[in-house]
């Protein structure tokens, strides 16, 4: 017995002024459905950051956020270059994200670490040239 | 102290305020996203030079009690609007960082 809600998003690699929107619209939803507003942040928070990466780094991808009673997975998928050193890419700081990007604020290379941080589990598949699947865990 | 007070005591101007009430219960000051993201409070006044787009997601997930862009930064097209839809006070100061912040920090 396992009640489930899923929200499903396509994120355009090619936009930048709406990334980040799908993050926005599961922080209502999650409004809408009772969360606490520390689940609603951590989820969010490690949501647009993924949401992030996959315009900056992978021409776009998608978005599942499956509710459940007890806990949020948060699962996004690439078709992008991948990540060639996962344990290097997790460092704090680490980067490649080319300097127009880092003009509008991004590529401090916090993203990675702040999605680990903000959830209870994660875990990242990704293989050069195929593309990266990141799975996020928040309990509830 | 709401937003508000605070626009008015600051003696900012007002790009757009949607939820003039928002308690403030801190500060915050930073231009890279992902750490304002990770360390920023909610109820922060979140003092910024940043006026691209992506500012009202961040403000909105980190749930800041407003942006601030200081020293006399005036946000991009489109940010008015976005802030607006979904919330987010925006206010202006021609203060540098350092002058706004310690301002803040008195207030509050
Ligand atoms: N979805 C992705 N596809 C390919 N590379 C990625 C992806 N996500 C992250 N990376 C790589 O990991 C690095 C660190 O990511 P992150 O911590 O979010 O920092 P930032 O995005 O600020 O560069 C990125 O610079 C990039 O090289
Ligand atoms: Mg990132």
């Amino acid at each position: 017995m396992s009640e489930r809600v899923n929200f499903h998003f396509e994120i355009d690699g090619e936009n930048f002024t709406s990334a980040g929107e799908a993050s926005v619209r599961i922080k209502k939803h999650l409004r809408d459905m009772g969360f606490s507003p520390d689940t609603i942040r951590r989820v969010s928070v490690a949501m647009y950051e993924g949401e992030i990466n996959m315009v900056i780094h992978a021409n776009g991808g998608s978005a599942d956020v499956d509710v459940y009673v007890d806990r949020i997975e948060i699962t996004l998928a690439d078709k992008g270059p991948g990540i060639s050193n996962i344990e290097l890419a997790m460092q704090e700081g680490y980067s490649t994200a080319p300097d127009n990007i880092r003009s509008l604020g991004f590529g401090a290379g916090m993203g990675l670490p702040n999605m680990k941080r903000y959830t209870d589990n994660m875990k990242i598949e990704s293989e050069v040239g195929k593309g990266t699947t990141i799975y996020m865990t928040v309990n509830v | 102290m709401t937003v508000k007070e605070l626009a008015s005591a600051l003696d900012c101007k007002i790009a757009c305020m949607p939820d003039e009430s928002r308690e403030i219960t801190g500060g915050y000051a930073g231009d890279l996203l992902s750490w304002v993201m990770g360390r920023a409070s909610s109820g922060d006044a979140w003092v910024t030079i940043m006026s691209n787009i992506n500012i009202v997601a961040v403000a909105s997930l980190a749930d800041t009690a407003c942006i601030i862009l200081s020293e006399g930064v005036i946000p991009d097209d489109g940010v008015v609007e976005k802030a607006t839809e979904v919330g987010v006070n925006i206010l202006m100061s021609q203060l540098d960082t350092y002058a706004l912040c310690a301002s803040i920090f008195k207030l509050i």
